[in-house]
């Protein structure tokens, strides 16, 4: 029983570390990536068992009861859910991750309060922090889902003193630990205000972010969720827990990076800008081109150009997952591939509601990944393309971002779609995207406005075409 | 500061670099997968939960009037963690499914 204490449980996590770590790496390739999931849950499962065998564990009611339940619960959403809907999903996952990583520290607290009265200034410091990010992140995190899901508004919620409001509850959580770090007996005071406070940050923290800028903050929430763990394993004093949580952590910052450089901003600009929401002054070139009018076609007056075309670059946004229609796509480009047409698809890093959202769309609808391309591998090949699709894209490919140094947008990162012969853009109507910025594209004689929901139109081109 | 607690910060930082090594080379197409993969591992905190819910003193007479608030706060941890344990590796799994080649 020693030896199985001592050596073999510590083992057992170290493997499931490792089985974290060769999962993850077998993500770089979509061929592997399914064997590198199974992988990361084969250590899980390995992680878990060790756990149970510890000969300290009195009773598994409680322990059976919470599995059958998350069990269920996770196994119902995982099979239910839509992809249109995967980044609330996540989001509301990530919530749960910093939850449970509360109510571990929360409860890691009691125990070591009832057994050894005043507790070490680290573990007091741990505990703290574990609480502290893990609260930021669930209550974070449900108001991401209620933003994505629709239940609240996605505009951003702004008031004046706002940001003073929040730096002050920040202090008040820092100080509240610090004081319970010196505190010895009163600590039971100081944790209940501090998970109070974290509750409250979290919360204060997300609803001034629009729902644009949702990617930035699902893998920000991504982040710390990981960062609550690998806090709370410095609590427990587990390497399983330090090394899974810190990888996490790596990951989500590495995403939250990819997504501000999709934008072109700082992290601080997106938390705290409250983007979308104030009155932001259209860049000269917007309204300029406001004046003058567009050019609207039906689908049907498009099938000569369509067939007439060599190569159609189709560049999705959050538009088409709002309206379902990847799969109506991948109709349109089977047809055309049938008449010869060359079809891609360009994804921008920041196209749709999360990083790789339209990936996944697509992905589902059966497109092959080898047909999607970055930003970077197919830009330069708008200039020789007959045709692009805009389907329910819209900053990413405003050329303003280009050379309007007064556009709030100036220096993002766009797909050029406005250098392909002619641009179709399906759109439901001419209101401006998120930040409130007209796209000039719209007004350029190259483009042609396809107006309706995008499945419609989509499917409208398949009949004419075929 | 005792050598345990340096060896776990040793741990931590080395992690972090693995972690940053590993991820840079997730292909964008794949950055959905990888977020709920990584969410998934990050229930990892279950260790932590199942110890809080399982090595404190139950008993189950004194769960309605002497409420045991360590196996309380362990339980609620099981079944967040198991949700995003469950959940995470399941939803991973659907969506590499659908990712193929030409």
């Amino acid at each position: 029983m020693e030896f199985l204490q001592e050596i073999l449980i510590p083992v057992a996590y170290l493997l499931s570390a490792v089985l974290f770590i060769m999962g993850l790496k077998k993500l770089s390739h979509p061929k592997t990536a399914p064997a590198g999931n199974r992988t990361a849950a084969i250590g899980m499962l390995i992680a878990i068992i060790a756990t149970l065998v510890y000969r300290d564990v009195i009773d598994y009611t409680l322990i059976i009861a919470g599995i059958i339940i998350g069990g269920a619960i996770g196994s119902y959403a995982a099979k239910k859910v839509e992809m249109t809907s995967m980044p609330q999903m996540v989001a509301i996952f990530n919530g749960f991750g910093g939850g449970a990583s509360v109510l571990v520290a929360t409860a890691e607290f009691y125990r070591l309060v009832s057994g050894v009265g005043q507790l070490p200034a680290f573990t007091m410091t741990t505990i703290g922090l574990s609480i502290i990010i893990g609260g930021i992140t669930f209550t974070g995190s449900i108001v991401a889902f209620a933003k994505l899901q629709g239940i609240m508004r996605g505009a951003p919620i702004l008031f004046r003193g706002q940001q003073v409001l929040n730096s002050l509850l920040l202090l008040g959580v820092l100080t509240l630990m610090v004081l319970a770090v010196l505190a010895g007996a009163e600590e039971g005071m100081y944790i209940l205000g501090i998970i109070t406070v974290a509750l409250v940050l979290g919360y204060m923290f997300v609803i001034p972010i629009g729902g644009a800028d949702m990617p930035v903050v699902i893998s920000l929430l991504n982040s710390f969720s990981g960062i609550a763990a690998a806090a709370t394993g410095f609590v427990l004093s587990n390497n399983a827990l330090i090394i899974s949580g810190s990888l996490v952590g790596a990951s989500g910052i590495i995403l939250t990076d990819i997504m501000c450089k999709g934008m072109n901003r700082t992290i601080w600009n997106v938390l705290f800008a409250g983007f979308g929401g104030e009155d932001l002054a259209p860049g000269e070139g917007g309204a300029a081109a406001a004046a003058k009018p567009v050019k609207s076609y039906e689908p049907e007056d498009t099938v000569v150009i369509f067939e007439n075309a060599s190569q159609v670059i189709v560049v999705p946004g959050y538009g088409m997952a709002v309206a379902q229609a990847q799969h109506a796509v991948h109709e349109l480009e089977k047809v055309l591939e049938a008449k010869g047409v060359k079809v891609k698809y360009a994804v921008h890093p920041v196209a749709g509601r999360m990083p790789g959202h339209m990936n996944v769309l697509l992905a589902e609808a059966n497109v092959p990944y080898d047909n999607l391309y970055d930003l970077d591998q197919i830009n330069p090949e708008f200039e020789e393309t007959q045709v692009a699709l805009v389907i329910g894209a819209n900053d990413v490919v405003n050329p303003a971002a280009r050379h309007d140094k007064s556009s709030p947008i100036y220096g993002m990162p766009i797909l050029d779609v406005d250098r392909a012969q002619t641009v179709f853009v399906l759109k439901r109507s001419m209101n401006p995207g998120f930040a409130g910025i007209e796209n000039e594209l719209f007004f350029n004689d190259n483009t042609i406005m396809l107006f309706g929901d995008a499945k419609d139109t989509v499917s409208k081109l398949v009949a004419e075409l075929k | 500061m005792n050598s345990d607690l340096l060896i776990q910060i040793y741990v931590f930082v080395l992690a972090v670099f693995v972690g940053f090594e590993v991820i840079t080379k997730v292909p964008p197409t794949l950055h959905t997968p990888l977020m709920s993969g990584s969410n998934a591992i990050s229930g990892i905190t279950i260790v932590g939960a199942l110890m809080a819910a399982g090595f404190t003193d139950l008993r189950l007479e004194t769960l309605w009037g002497d409420l045991n608030i360590t196996a309380v706060l362990g339980f609620l941890a099981i079944v967040f963690a198991t949700i995003n344990v469950v959940g995470g590796f399941m939803v991973t799994d659907r969506m590499l499914k659908m990712f193929k080649g030409k």
